[in-house]
């Protein structure tokens, strides 16, 4: 198929950007999308000017380094994927294909398509651990039975891959489904009780300071989400939050 | 070719072999806490082996500088590993064992693995599960809490703990939270976006590292007071492989080249159920766990006329009947069934497809059927739930859920890449480069033969000989990053508390960073016509079609003067657009081809010069009668290792000759 590329174009962070236009030509149904960008990277090094800058790596789905804003959606028009797993075959010979970055005050573009989500590093240093030295002197992995489907729900927290879609997606950009699924993963196993409250104390602050925005609600996060977080982790971050505020003692 | 008399000393402690690691912890020197302040140490690469490592050395104090090429050292490809990690916790009472773990992986590796490591690697095995679990890594349990397994191909016990398919995500990410927590405490310094372009050796020792900020382009000096390498392996080589788009070999032979030993680079695992290619455009594979063969039956049509009628699009595969298939695996292989290992299942797949019996357009495509396992559990299931005389329908919704719940990602994902549902009409698989056995050479202490340069995880060669067993990955990594690193180290650093900080204004870092420089400038101011990619699809071909699942002295011999040639016209012809004072992802890819290129021809030279087939490394002059791999223990009971001094064609060799005193080598089989 035969396709029109809109893409952003930003030299550095601090170049104005805009959106320039690329015809692509002979695209095969079955390539996933960056396989496309890759083809139109290659046309563009041959005429010798510079291909886009993107951010990939793992190509399946699971590394959250891709990311790219897709006429209008985080990760493109299919649901529960990420931009790598994106097949042109969501797409019709002769459309009009608009790419932009993920766009958020806490995630600056570095370059054309590749942004800054070191915030999230920064949430998660935070207190996204359990302080538990790795000598190996810990108690036998079973001498805690934890029930299978806390184990379950802790793991479909823990499956967030860190793309920052949630933000990018969120007319506030917030960062509540991100920092909710990470707070959900402890807060549902025992090993995570003992720092509950100053975790997730430490984490929403480091957000607000970040410059993410306020959630209102609007679910369309838990809708773009690549792996399917659901909004239950805000809801259980709210609970953990105002529970420990209460508890705090300052 | 030129070889060392000298034999390569692993310094493998003596005595029995399951009180070595604690013999050697007990003699080792160590460093006092206080002392430790004073000790930098870089580690680059943040994935299972260089996370873990990280993390815990900076518990223990030293002041760590962690390197990642990612933006996050949450993203490395360690990331992506599906089915599970191993450890003898023998939970299921099946007669597990460090043992038998340590007998599984020997022999999975074909008796070319050092026994010492090995023995080492399994004792360790069954702490990191209880480390990750402390530290919240959500393992699958079963519905009493308690933590479940499953069986991984080669072996015939249940040791395999699993994250559902994403196992490897979720020890990454207890990795990452262990090194968050020494982020914060200042005690880990984090360069994300920055490649290591060289090692810095000074009085013989590796002293720091040349890295480029791949955001601004600056080339910065560290220092530090030992080296540690964690950046993977270089499967990439083949430009088409199951790792991410980024890995590459380039840490690993920048200190190849400043001393390092590289061992055994032919030793590589064509990973035998990954996702078909589509077609040239293709910029990676896909892997489907291993774990699907616990419960997915492999097949070719038995009959010519039933695969020409299915690429022909007349027959669909659901329409042969049972006696129309050629289970191929359980054929020939009836102890182990689906469950054999890696290269053992990768080339029988190669054998059906070269004899034409390739299901897709390419030909290069095999079945992996769930129809048996969706009507196995499902009849489980309907008695489970006291449903007598279930109707086919009902049977097929309750395995499917089964099904669902134990793979459910895996199926999804290769529904998103291949358009059709893998529930209802079996998958198509074919072998892939996956993984790579060989790797920088370490001794005992996982130090290379650059003293207080250390390799740990897959950049090493160490622990799975000519052979990976699944769910064995996962286990070195975090052993070699958790367990091991942290003390042998120690032995090393000891002799530098007096050292004090290393100065990064000497003429050693100043002459790499020239180096680095003009390579840099070379790049971006070639006048050349060709893409760095035009060189990798072409180098990646060479290394399938001639140093692939199957290798012989003709094709390697081409090889080894086909990528010579590719080289030079790479270094006449190759354009990079851009400049080099800004993200530039072409300009970081040449110099990792670069290295590749390099990398490849010392490759074919290690694979001609091996003259058996073990493991991974198939030569066709050296089969048994029926077919199967031929070792020759009399000679190549070894670990080669080369020693850079050039040309890769110039390299020399040198032996550590493999000794076997716990194991007997025997004719490996699974029949
Ligand atoms: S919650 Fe979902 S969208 Fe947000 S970072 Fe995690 S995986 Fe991405
Ligand atoms: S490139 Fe890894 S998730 Fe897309």
């Amino acid at each position: 198929m035969n396709l029109t590329l809109k893409i952003w174009r930003q030299k550095s962070p601090k170049d104005q950007g805009k959106m320039v236009d690329y015809p692509v030509s002979d695209i095969s149904e079955h390539m996933s999308f960056l396989e496309m960008m890759d083809v139109l990277n290659e046309t563009l090094i041959a005429k010798g000017e510079e291909p886009v800058a993107f951010d990939h790596d793992c190509r399946e789905g699971i590394c959250g380094m891709c990311s790219m804003y897709i006429n209008g959606e985080a990760h493109g028009p299919d649901r529960g994927v990420t931009t790598c797993q994106l097949h042109m075959r969501k797409f019709k010979d002769g459309d009009t294909i608009y790419i932009e970055p993920f766009r958020a005050k806490a995630f600056p573009v570095i370059k054309d398509l590749s942004v800054d989500r070191s915030s999230f590093d920064r949430i998660q240093q935070a207190g996204g651990y359990i302080s538990v030295n790795t000598s190996g002197n810990t108690q036998d992995a079973n001498a805690i039975p934890i029930p299978k489907d806390d184990a379950d729900l802790a793991m479909d927290a823990a499956t967030c891959i860190g793309c920052g879609a949630c933000v990018a997606t969120c007319k506030n950009s917030s960062a509540m489904l991100f920092v909710g699924a990470k707070v959900s993963q402890y807060a549902l196993l025992p090993q995570g009780q003992v720092e509950a409250s100053q975790r997730v104390q430490n984490m929403v602050k480091q957000m607000d300071d970040e410059g993410f925005g306020n959630c209102t609600n609007t679910g369309a996060c838990e809708v773009e989400c690549p792996k399917g977080i659901s909004l239950t982790n805000i809801a259980r971050l709210n609970r953990e939050f105002l529970s420990a505020k209460a508890s705090s003692k300052n | 070719m030129s070889t060392d008399s000298k034999i390569l000393d692993a310094k493998a402690p003596d005595g029995p072999i399951d009180e070595r690691w604690t013999r050697h912890k007990d003699r080792i020197n160590l460093v006092n806490p206080a002392n430790k302040r004073l000790i930098d140490v870089i580690v680059v690469g943040t994935g299972l082996a260089g996370g873990s490592a990280s993390a815990t050395l900076a518990e223990l104090g030293y002041n760590v500088k962690a390197f990642a090429y990612q933006d996050s050292p949450r993203r490395a490809h360690s990331i992506a590993a599906q089915g599970g990690i191993n450890a003898a916790k023998n939970y299921q009472g099946d007669g597990d064992s460090a043992y038998r773990l340590f007998y599984d992986t020997v022999k999975g590796g074909d008796y070319r693995s050092r026994e010492s490591n090995v023995y080492r690697l399994a004792e360790v095995s069954t702490n990191i599960i209880d480390q990750c679990v402390a530290q919240g890594v959500p393992f699958a349990r079963d519905y009493g809490g308690l933590l479940d397994n499953r069986s991984f191909g080669g072996v015939l016990v249940s040791r395999t703990f699993y994250a559902k398919g994403q196992t490897g995500q979720q020890l990454l990410l207890g990795a990452y939270s262990a090194m968050n927590r020494q982020i914060a405490r200042g005690k880990i310094e984090m360069f994300n976006r920055h490649e290591m372009l060289d090692v810095v050796v000074v009085d013989g020792k590796a002293r720091g590292i040349i890295a480029r900020n791949l955001v601004t382009g600056e080339i910065e000096r560290h220092s530090a007071h030992a080296v540690v390498i964690a950046s993977g392996g270089y499967g990439n080589v083949y430009f088409l492989s199951t790792n991410a788009m980024g890995s590459n070999t380039t840490a690993a032979w920048k200190i190849h080249k400043k001393g390092a030993y590289f061992a055994n680079p032919c030793f590589t695992q064509i990973h035998p159920t990954c996702i078909p290619r589509s077609g040239d455009y293709q910029s990676k594979l896909t892997l489907m766990s291993e774990s699907l063969r616990n419960d997915g039956r492999i097949w070719v049509p038995k009959n010519m006329d039933d695969v020409v009628a299915i690429r022909e699009g007349r027959k669909k595969p659901t329409d042969l009947s049972e006696a129309e298939r050629d289970y191929y695996l359980e054929r020939r292989y009836p102890a182990f069934g689906n469950l054999v290992p890696r290269d053992v299942a990768s080339r029988a797949a190669k054998e059906r497809c070269d004899a034409g019996y390739g299901v897709n357009k390419t030909g290069e495509a095999v079945y992996l059927d769930f129809k048996s396992a969706i009507q196995r559990y499902g009849k489980e299931q309907a008695k489970i739930k006291g449903i007598d005389n279930p109707s086919e329908s009902q049977i097929l919704e309750l395995g499917e859920g089964i099904v669902e719940a134990k793979y459910g990602n895996l199926f999804q994902m290769y529904e998103k890449i291949v358009d059709e549902n893998p529930y209802k009409t079996p998958m198509m698989i074919y072998p892939a480069t996956h993984y790579t056995m060989g790797g920088i050479w370490v001794d005992y202490n996982l130090m290379t033969t650059i003293e207080g340069c250390f390799a740990i995880g897959e950049a090493n060669f160490s622990d799975h000989g000519a052979n990976r067993l699944g769910a064995s990955a996962l286990m070195q990594g975090l052993a070699d990053g958790y367990f091991v690193l942290p003390y042998t180290i120690g032995d090393y650093l000891s002799n530098d508390i007096r050292t004090g900080s290393i100065s990064t204004d000497s003429p050693e870092f100043a002459e790499a960073e020239k180096s680095v420089k003009d390579r840099i400038d070379f790049f971006v101011n070639n006048k050349g016509e060709h893409s760095v990619d035009y060189y990798h699809k072409k180098l990646g071909k060479i290394m399938w079609d001639k140093c692939g699942m199957a290798r012989n002295e003709k094709d390697l011999k081409e090889a080894i003067s086909e990528i010579s040639e590719l080289r030079a016209d790479f270094w006449k012809n190759v354009v990079v657009p851009g400049s080099a004072d800004e993200m530039n992802a072409e300009l970081e890819k040449a110099g990792r081809v670069a290295d590749f290129l390099e990398l490849g021809e010392l490759f074919a030279k290690d694979a001609l010069e091996r003259e058996e087939s073990c493991g991974g490394h198939f030569r066709e002059e050296h089969v048994t009668e029926d077919g199967e791999a031929k070792r020759d223990d009399e000679n190549f009971a070894y670990v080669a290792a080369w020693e850079y001094k050039g040309e890769p064609s110039d390299a020399q060799l040198h032996k550590e000759q493999l000794e076997f005193n716990d194991i007997k080598l025997k004719q490996r089989s699974y029949k």
